[in-house]
Parts: C-alpha cells; structure tokens; sequence
C-alpha cells in the first residue's frame, strides 16, 4: 500500500524516473515516511489505550528487594517495555539508587531502555520483517544484560556524585487514573502527540538519511567495502553511531537502506545499535549523577558489547 | 488560595505544564500560588521519579507527561 502511493507519486506524479537517483530516493523518502508515521501513530495509541507503558515508579516497586538475576531480568525486560525520555534519568537513577537496587542493575535497565522499546519493535517488523526485528531485540537484551554485569565488576559506586546517596524518597505517589474508555481514548491521544512530537525530527532525519543512502551510494561501492563484514567496519560502525544520535525508530530507515544495499547484517545492527544506546546528551545528562570515570566506562562497556555484537552477527549470518 | 507546585529539573514538558496551570488559573479568574521546584532532592522527596510531576496543596496528583486541560482546570478551579 505505502510503496504503490509512493510509487504514483515520486514517478506519475513528479515525473520523476524510476532508474534514477533522484527518483529512487524520493521513493524511498515518500514510503517511510507515510509507513513508519502511520505505524508510529497506531501503535502508540493502541498502547496507550490499553495503558502498557509502564511508570518508571513501576518498574522501581518491581526490581526493588529480589536476587540479583532476578532484578536484573526484570530490569532488562521492563526497560524493553519502558519508553523512556531521557530527562527523566536523573531522577530515575536516584529512585533505583535509593532503592538499594544495584548499580549494575541500574546500568542494565539505563541500556535496555532506549535501545528497545515496543513502538520501535513493532516498526522494525513492518520495515525490515521480523527476523530483523527479533535479532535486534535479542541483541539488545543480552547487551543489556551483560553490560550491566560488566559495570558492576568496576565497583561503580565510587563514582557516585555523593548527594545521591543522601537523598531520601518520600512515598510513591499514587496517583489514581480515571480507567473509562473516553479517559482511555484522551490519554492515548495525548500519549501519540506527546511522542511524536518529541521523535518526529529524528525519525524524518533518519528517513532522509536512509533515502540518500538508497538513491545515491552505488551498491557496487557497498559490495567492495562494506559487504564482505571484513572485521574493521563493524567497531568502525560503533565508533561512526557514537557522536551520532537518533532516538531506535529514526536509526531504522537507515538500516532498511543499508541492507538493501547488501551492508552486512552484523555491521548494520552494530550502528543501530550505537546510534540508539549511547548518545552524548544523555551522558550529560547522567553527569548530574555520576562521574565521567563511570561514564567513559559505560561508553567503552557498550562499545565493546556492541563490536562484539556485530562480530557475532557477522560470522552466524 | 491553592498552593500549586510543578515539579522538574527544567525540561520543557515541565516549563509547558507550569504555563498551562497559570493560564487556566487566570482564565478561571482563580488565585494560585505557583511554584517551580528543580531542586532534584525536593522532587524526590514527593515519591515522584518521571518529571514533570504536580502537587497540590502538598498532595501529588500527577507525575510523568504533559496533564490535559480538563486535569488542569480541576487542579486551578475548587
């Protein structure tokens, strides 16, 4: 359906030709974005109908007092399932902290988070299928995992700026919500507007970005320097997501294109994955709570995990 | 006179939230005292950890997004 509008228009309408650059960008840039956005907004307000989006004061209740497998699990898994925007990070780092949960624990959930999350999961399926979409949610689970593990043997905890330590929760709020439909119905629109006016700038960046890559790089070029997976493009492609950020949903158009382009799919996921999980603003915003020692060291920690990642993918598929 | 506290570090969601209580208060012609809390330890001390967050009159009656109108008018009106 997307691809027939884009179709009509990009060559009926504009004239443009199908065989040139211009015109299988333009397609391309027309298809994802009346497909991602249609997809953005209908998964975002059914999730918000049925209220599955979880409250980080949630989450707290759930990982708080288990073994640490346990935390960790639910850590991971309620960070999937948690959309998360990054200027509650602060105050959700503190609440975990003074929770006595883990700091590795914490770590797991902080990756988790903004790497996985239902509406991107839904929208790599429809892009890329769901054996993509399954393989990047699995990645991004166990890298969660362990790379919460992994900053736990440095004993982050010395990082800790010193007033997190002394600030005392007061009772979680309740706040009661009205569960008719018509609420329901409110709040799930407000929830669409609330989301994709906070990553329709990315997600358009992103399309734009993948349309140029689709139109303009020749695919012989890809297949002599990137197809392969010869082992330097996967950490180059870690190192190319780092000063770049996109939120998970706007990196996807990107690698639609990259992978029809014939990119390995180890190095694809590896910069997906880097474009989403480590973003210099949000480490900035994670300074208010901890050193930068913790910091560098949860950039190296997920570099690492994610050139691991890519490797892995490489060598399997 | 209704104390009204929004709760947030400074994020925009919370400077829109603050603006959307004040604007209801002075179209409902009621009288509010409107405070702005970023001091982080303050807004942890009310339970609430997703920002921005709004107290009234030292009750917490929502945390996390932008609240709708019809909530806001509620908090401003009696």
């Amino acid at each position: 359906m997307f691809e027939s509008f884009a179709d009509l228009t990009a060559f009926q309408l504009l004239g443009l030709d199908p065989h040139s650059r211009l015109g299988a960008a333009v397609q391309f840039f027309l298809m994802d974005v009346t497909k991602i956005f249609a997809l953005l907004v209908v998964v975002i307000y059914a999730m918000g109908l049925l209220r599955a989006m979880l409250s980080p004061e949630r989450v707290r209740e759930f990982v708080r007092g288990r073994p640490d497998w346990q935390a960790r699990g639910m850590a991971v898994t309620l960070g999937a399932v948690t959309p998360f925007c990054s200027c509650s990070s602060v105050p959700l780092f503190i609440g975990f902290v003074e929770a006595g949960i883990p700091l590795g624990v914490t770590f797991s959930f902080l990756i988790a988070s903004p790497m996985i999350n239902e509406v991107a999961a839904v929208i790599l399926v429809g892009v890329l299928g769901w054996e993509l979409a399954a393989l990047y949610v699995a990645a991004g689970l166990v890298v969660a995992w362990i790379g919460g593990i992994a900053m736990q043997t440095f004993r982050p905890e010395r990082w800790v700026e010193d007033y997190v330590w002394k600030i005392r929760m007061g009772q979680v709020a309740k706040v009661e919500s009205d569960n008719s439909l018509r609420a329901r119905h409110r709040y799930a629109v407000a929830e669409v507007r609330e989301i994709v006016g906070r990553i329709w700038k990315w997600v358009l960046l992103g399309i734009g970005v993948g349309a140029l890559f689709h139109g303009f790089v020749p695919a012989s070029w890809v297949a002599d320097h990137l197809g392969g997976g010869a082992w330097y493009t996967v950490p180059g492609a870690v190192l190319l997501g780092v000063p770049l950020y996109a939120n998970a949903t706007g990196i996807i158009p990107v690698a639609e294109a990259m992978l029809a382009k014939g990119v390995a799919v180890g190095t694809t996921l590896a910069l997906m994955m880097s474009v989403a999980a480590l973003s210099l603003p949000e480490m900035l915003i994670l300074r208010k709570v901890i050193r930068w020692q913790a910091l560098a060291l949860f950039a190296a920690v997920l570099a690492v995990a994610f050139t691991l990642v890519g490797w892995g993918f490489n060598l399997i598929v | 006179m209704k104390n009204i506290k929004v709760l947030g570090s400074g994020c925009r969601n919370c400077e829109i939230t603050a603006n959307a209580i004040a604007q209801a208060a002075r179209e409902a012609g009621a009288e509010i005292e409107l405070e702005k809390v970023t001091d982080i330890a303050e807004i942890m001390s009310f339970g609430v950890m997703s920002t921005p967050g709004v107290v009234v009159n030292g009750e917490v009656v929502h945390s996390g997004g932008i609240p709708g109108p019809d909530l806001v008018r509620g908090w401003v009106c009696d």
